[in-house]
């Protein structure tokens, strides 16, 4: 240990004002490593535990499976079944958003993790993007699982016409998602221990108003509501608008390109909305005590 | 201590800092009025015992909590406003700490944590796996930390902590729940790093007296979020210690020890009951309390008079818990006064009974007020002592850090 210390310290800045100088390459530096650094264990896990593959491929598959079969005993256009598989690739997103994201904070915190977070010298934000990172690679892996077993058990057959905007809607689809998974964050961990009852509450409701398994302009005003406000909602629409082209789409929502805007909108809104909060948050908690209270 | 400029900054400087909890029904008052300063380089240790404030004012110096009142600088930086700064040179690790993540292994979950410090990937894994050789953690290095043992898991916590190399270490209750071999391995390893670099502070909270009594080189004695003392482990029980306390193991001793107690100097001479009468050895063991040194002369000579052989002498000192319990007037494991309406007996006169143990000892002087330092000095007749609490009921607080108070904070 004597060693290593001397070693160490042979290294490093010759005093404690030295040390604590850092450039803003440093510390930008440092935001950037602590993104891969929390990102490292949601992709070890993946690699790690397999019983993802049951639950969040296998289930997910039951569940447009059934939708698919409804469809077809109702005789419903056959682009709905490609409507619902695409709603069932996405939900693994959602998932991921409200169990892994916006409950996150408050599991850290439970776990003491968010303290340590808080006491090192990066921007915490980078800490949610780090988290969001490894999320987005995880439920990429179980969202392309499903999307394409269902889309060859199925049939599905796609019509895209824009390739590009259809993958940049999906990217700015998971970026608002993602954001407003940060947002939440912050607001479960200032919820405390309701967090684990918001979630559940979130679930199925967003279901429903995002259209995961249907058109939401069948939903008319909800639907429109839904389009403005859920980025599930919004980018889901616009992707099947995009993935079936030439099929006989509901009318009532905006088109893809105003849909891409909506999204770029809410993107930027989350991420800022997020960094505040976090920083509104530590401030609350440094205040009051909450980030030093592990179980409130 | 020398003086602090702003180019050699103390390592820590509180002062004034109160920190006040909102709590229903009354504000918790954690911290009251705290005053201290560290030298760059000393191993300092707050001991005191569950919900003195500790652990308050350790979050205030990592920056996670805000003084209500008061200002605290940690090597110049001022832990309200200058944080980042702060946080770059500093770590802290705590007793039972059960961060991270339980699917990574060791080597992977520190390396996670080199990233918020900054260091390159490559540099993160090199200096995760020297820390892992020097902290003995090898057989460890690729297991999961979910199967990690309790004192794997600190020595690992350990190792996260040292992972920027701080100038200043935090250890909240370091070896809260280790074995014995675990927490002196802890323990070791505390000392080592510090050694090894000019400079490097720590601050350790405990409440584990003999710990704090090893390891620091200076000790605050808090209660009830108040510094009662501050000084060397030496210099605090020197404040207690009235008299000096020896043991004699004697081959005989002639008319006993009452002839040694009407020396010159000596307070009290008692004969050890459990040893008195060790016939294989032919051996009488006698406390002697004398009002110094100077009067071991007269003793020694005495019995040379009488022919007696004295085959072992001990020179008795009190130990930080006889300074804590001067202090306070409690010993740390001592319950505080229930509240009113508790049916104890003078609770609701602030009154306490204190149980510790009296000894075999019998005293051939009787109790006398203020030998409460010496082994069994004033009970031995084994009864309770009475003694009026500084800590009143209106002025006892529950623990801060106990979940019943955190489900009432704002």
């Amino acid at each position: 240990m004597a060693a290593w210390a001397r070693r160490v310290a042979a290294g490093s800045a010759g005093s404690p004002a030295a040390s604590a100088a850092w450039s803003r390459r440093q510390a930008l530096a440092t935001d950037l490593r602590t993104i891969v650094g929390r990102a490292y264990p949601r992709v070890r896990a993946m690699m790690r535990e397999r019983s993802w593959m049951f639950f969040e491929i296998l289930l997910p598959f039951l569940a447009t499976s059934t939708f698919v079969f409804v469809y077809r005993a109702v005789h419903a256009p056959p682009e709905y079944v490609g409507f619902v598989v695409l709603g069932g690739a996405m939900t693994a997103f959602w998932l991921n958003v409200i169990w892994m994201m916006a409950g996150q904070l408050w599991w850290e915190k439970s776990q003491g993790n968010l303290e340590l977070y808080f006491a090192a010298p990066m921007d915490v934000m980078a800490v949610l993007i780090g988290m969001a990172i490894g999320g987005l690679i995880l439920s990429s892996s179980r969202a392309a699982v499903v999307l394409v077993v269902a889309t060859v058990v199925y049939g599905v057959s796609f019509q895209v016409d824009q390739w590009l905007l259809l993958a940049l809607v999906f990217g700015l689809t998971l970026a608002a998602l993602y954001g407003l998974g940060m947002v939440l964050a912050s607001l479960f961990l200032m919820w405390g221990r309701e967090a684990f009852h918001l979630t559940q509450l979130l679930q199925e409701p967003v279901y429903f108003i995002s259209g995961l398994n249907f058109p939401i302009g069948r939903l008319g005003f909800i639907g429109a509501l839904a389009i403005s406000l859920l980025p599930l909602a919004v980018g889901l629409d616009a992707m099947r608008q995009l993935a079936f082209a030439r099929s006989d789409y509901p009318k009532g929502t905006p088109s893809p390109a105003i849909e891409a805007l909506i999204l770029v909108i809410m993107t930027v809104v989350s991420l800022a909305l997020a960094r505040w909060m976090l920083r509104t948050l530590e401030r609350l908690a440094r205040r009051e005590g909450r980030l030093s209270v592990r179980w409130q | 201590m020398s003086a602090a400029t702003p180019a050699n900054p103390l390592a820590i400087d509180v002062r004034g800092v109160r920190r006040v909890y909102k709590s229903r029904p009354h504000p918790v008052v954690a911290l009251d009025g705290i005053d201290l300063q560290v030298e760059p380089g000393e191993l300092f240790g707050l001991l005191g015992p569950n919900g003195a404030g500790k652990t308050t004012l350790i979050k205030i110096l990592t920056t996670l909590l805000l003084p209500s009142e008061g200002t605290a600088r940690v090597f110049g930086f001022d832990v309200a406003t200058q944080t980042r700064q702060l946080r770059r040179i500093m770590n802290m690790v705590a007793g039972g700490e059960q961060s991270g993540y339980g699917i990574l292994t060791v080597r992977e979950q520190l390396w996670m944590f080199s990233q918020f410090y900054g260091l390159g990937t490559r540099e993160g894994w090199r200096r995760v796996d020297e820390l892992i050789d020097a902290i003995g953690l090898d057989d460890q290095r690729h297991q999961r930390v979910s199967t990690l043992s309790t004192g794997e898991r600190q020595k690992m916590n350990f190792a996260r902590g040292l992972l920027n190399d701080p100038w200043i270490f935090f250890l909240d209750e370091p070896t809260l729940g280790l074995d014995v071999s675990a927490a002196r391995s802890v323990r070791e390893l505390v000392v080592e790093w510090k050694a090894a670099v000019p400079g490097r502070t720590i601050l350790l909270t405990t409440h584990y007296m003999a710990e704090a009594d090893e390891l620091c080189e200076r000790i605050a004695i808090v209660d009830h979020g108040r510094i009662l003392a501050i000084g060397t482990p030496a210099e605090l029980r020197r404040r207690v210690q009235r008299e000096s306390i020896f043991r004699l193991e004697l081959d005989r001793l002639e008319g006993g020890s009452r002839a040694l107690a009407r020396l010159p100097g000596v307070v009290s001479a008692s004969t050890a009951a459990d040893e008195s009468n060790d016939r294989e050895r032919q051996a009488v063991v006698v406390n002697l309390v004398l009002e110094n040194d100077a009067a071991l002369g007269g003793v020694v000579s005495a019995l040379g008079g009488v022919g007696a052989t004295i085959r072992a002498l001990r020179k008795s000192e009190p130990t930080l818990e006889d300074v804590f319990v001067e202090l306070v007037g409690r010993g740390f494991d001592d319950a505080e006064p229930p509240g009113d309406g508790d049916q104890r007996p003078n609770a609701d006169q602030g009154l306490r009974t204190d149980h510790r143990p009296g000894t075999d000892a019998r005293s051939v002087t009787g109790n006398r007020p203020g030998a409460g330092n010496r082994p069994g000095g004033d009970r031995t007749d084994g009864s309770d002592r009475l003694r009026a609490d500084p800590a009143s009921p209106d002025r006892r607080r529950p623990d801060p850090s106990s979940e019943r108070v955190e489900e009432e904070l704002v």
